[in-house]
């Protein structure tokens, strides 16, 4: 059954989230050979739509506002809804992130319908659309469809890969001029941590340190083992509550949700909270001094010893590997 | 002030978890307040301490979750309210107890209506926001600091890592993010005045609601359990030896570099 599936953008500096390509994706295998339509709201965002054309939407619609500049749950929505209302979909797919999580509850509420949050897969099984998302702090997996109205999902970033780059492809960009009114909630100021380098939810790498890591220098070595394979350097909890890092690297139920190819984890003990941010993630390699430590449960390698030995020991390794391939 | 709480009994996830027929086995598992509910909880009682007015926690549930409202009275609520569904509906999703939140909540006159940002065994963090949109007051999900001044609020966001100050006013629903206050644990004399605190129990019917109004919009087709890992690989030998051998494994075997 051809759908026709709206597909929600996300900006963040300028430019496109990866999770919009793989919501693009996960659109596709909804619509089932029907029209796939990006969204995007923001201040200036047209410039922005042949992009999401290059992997894979049909056409997109604009909606540009100043008073859309920033997120707002009561902004947004009056956009969304607002594309909703002229196109009619069938189908809807935002990212599982801040903004997903935040807009998507609403959106679903207007229009009296169900909605399946932090997909991991989708795929048509049985003539059914049926969602993969990990239940019970990532111990466990549902499978899940929607019994009526619209299908409505958001999906993990990092999991459904994205269609690859087609730089031929080209698509109607339209905008739709929506008169934004009643914004309750009004950001006076926003304070962002310096994120340097690869964003952490989206990089392939990520090399974590826990409170074994024992002070802010300590993440030097972590920073240089990420450097070397190109990742994001992460951090539990128990670091970020110690200061030895901020906490917009934080990795967990509270923090970020990751899913790299290989996460390694340094110093850290592998408390269900962190390991529900981490444990999907394909490869994982945990360094700890403590044998007993819960994280060499979920690790598929495992070195004992102390991470201030074994991390600047790993990067030279990895430098060699890299000059000989 | 007119203070509410959203409060879920879940399955205590640091278990371990086992499925039964099709579904998760809740044969002598631990459950608890979802601990992002518990900030919602304590952040209630703190509010109404400093402004005056009644903290009342609401919970959808069965009556097993009557334990859970009992310690929400015994760290400080004044009241309790169980929304009894086990007779009525047989299969809900958020949309289900969304809808009878904001049933319940409509003519209630809340200034401030507090929910966990998620709970840690459905995972959806849905329900603040939908039983806002129902109520039509403004949210702000993933809080970490609330400061009330006569109408107006101010909360601070968190935004993966980055935070928002959002300016807003009440009626206003937030969900409670880590990082938003400690919660206490109920003390003796808070255990002894919660058992004559009271718990009301009502049932769809006393909400004017049927069960086809809060009829599920979506469906569980099957619950399992992550393929089980192959056991980790803890190397052995010289500390040099091994992080060679872990490098060539990445590399070689695991193709992740
Ligand atoms: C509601 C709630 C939400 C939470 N959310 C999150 C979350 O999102 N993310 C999160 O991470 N936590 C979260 N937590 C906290 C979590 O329960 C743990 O407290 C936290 O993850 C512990 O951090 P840690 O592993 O760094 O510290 P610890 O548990 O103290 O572990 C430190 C580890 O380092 C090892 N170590 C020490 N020195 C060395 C060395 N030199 N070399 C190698 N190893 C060494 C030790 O053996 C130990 O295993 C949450 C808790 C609650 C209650
Ligand atoms: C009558 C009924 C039947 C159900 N049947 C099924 C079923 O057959 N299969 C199935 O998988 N699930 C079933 N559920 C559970 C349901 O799908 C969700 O678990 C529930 O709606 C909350 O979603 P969540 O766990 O994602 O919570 P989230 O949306 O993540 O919770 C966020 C916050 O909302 C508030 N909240 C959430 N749930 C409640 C509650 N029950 N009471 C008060 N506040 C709450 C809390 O503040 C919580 O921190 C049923 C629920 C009800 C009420």
């Amino acid at each position: 059954m051809a759908r026709k599936v709206l597909v929600l953008g996300e900006v963040r500096d300028g430019s496109l989230r990866n999770v919009s390509f793989e919501a693009v994706a996960a659109a596709k295998t909804v619509a089932e050979g029907g029209e796939v339509v990006g969204v995007l709201i923001g201040g200036s965002v047209n410039p922005l739509g042949a992009e999401l054309v290059k992997y894979g939407a049909d056409r997109v619609v604009t909606v540009e506002s100043e008073k859309l500049a920033q997120y707002t749950p009561d902004g947004y929505s009056q956009a969304l809804m607002a594309v909703i209302g002229e196109e009619n979909p069938e189908g809807l797919i935002l990212g599982h992130t801040a903004l997903g999580k935040d807009l998507a509850p609403k959106i679903a509420s207007r229009l009296s319908s169900g909605l399946i949050s932090d997909a991991t897969a989708v795929e048509v099984a049985g003539g059914n659309l049926v969602f993969t998302r990990p239940i019970y702090s990532g111990k466990a997996f549902e499978k899940k469809v929607v019994t009526d109205g619209l299908i409505f999902a958001t999906i993990r970033p990092n999991n459904i890969a994205p269609l690859e780059k087609d730089e031929s492809r080209s698509g109607d960009v339209s905008s739709l001029s929506v008169d934004i009114k009643d914004i309750r909630t009004i950001i006076k100021d926003v304070v962002r941590k310096a994120t340097e380098g690869v964003d952490l939810s989206e990089a392939k790498v990520v090399v974590a340190g826990g409170r074994g890591v024992k002070s802010e220098d300590g993440f030097e070595p972590l920073k240089e083992l990420a450097n070397v394979l190109g990742g994001a350097v992460g951090a539990s909890r128990g670091a970020c509550d110690a200061e030895y890092c901020d906490y917009s690297l934080q990795i967990g139920q509270t923090g970020k949700v990751v899913t790299p190819d290989l996460y390694i984890a340094c110093g850290i003990s592998g408390a269900i909270q962190h390991l529900a941010g981490m444990s999907n993630s394909k490869v994982i390699v945990a360094i700890n001094k403590d044998p007993e430590a819960n994280i060499f449960k979920v690790a598929d390698y495992g070195i004992v010893g102390d991470l201030f030995e074994v991390v600047p020991m790993l990067t030279e390794e990895f430098k060699k590997l890299k000059v000989h391939s | 002030m007119n203070i509410y709480v959203l409060m879920k009994r879940t399955f205590d996830t640091e278990e371990k978890i086992t499925i039964s027929g099709g579904s998760i086995n809740e044969d002598g598992a631990e459950f608890i307040i979802n601990p992002y509910d518990e900030y919602a909880i304590e952040e209630a009682i703190q509010v109404r301490d400093a402004n005056g007015g009644e903290v009342t926690v609401i919970s959808v549930g069965n009556e097993e979750a009557e334990k859970q409202l009992r310690t929400a009275l015994a760290m400080g609520a004044d009241k309790a309210v169980l929304i009894n569904t086990e007779d009525d509906v047989e299969n809900g999703d958020q949309f289900t107890t969304a809808k009878i939140l904001a049933e319940y909540l409509k003519d209630k006159e809340a200034d401030l209506i507090l929910a966990g940002n998620v709970a840690i065994d459905g995972g959806s963090g849905q329900v603040g926001p939908r039983v806002a949109d129902v109520l039509d007051i403004p949210y702000v999900t993933t809080i970490t600091k609330l400061e009330i001044n006569g109408e107006t609020v101010t909360v601070t966001r968190d935004v993966e890592g980055d935070s928002e100050v959002i300016e807003t006013s009440l009626p206003l629903l937030v969900t409670a993010q880590q990082g938003l206050n400690e919660p206490r644990y109920p003390s003796l004399p808070g255990i002894m005045k919660a058992k004559k605190k009271p718990l009301d129990e009502l049932e769809l019917d006393d909400l004017d609601l049927d069960e086809d109004d809060v009829e599920a919009k979506t469906k569980t087709l099957e619950v399992y359990l992550p393929p089980q890992k192959a056991a980790g690989r803890v190397l052995e030998g010289e500390l040099g030896d091994q992080v060679k051998e872990l490098v060539n494994l990445l590399h070689s075997e695991a193709k992740v570099v």
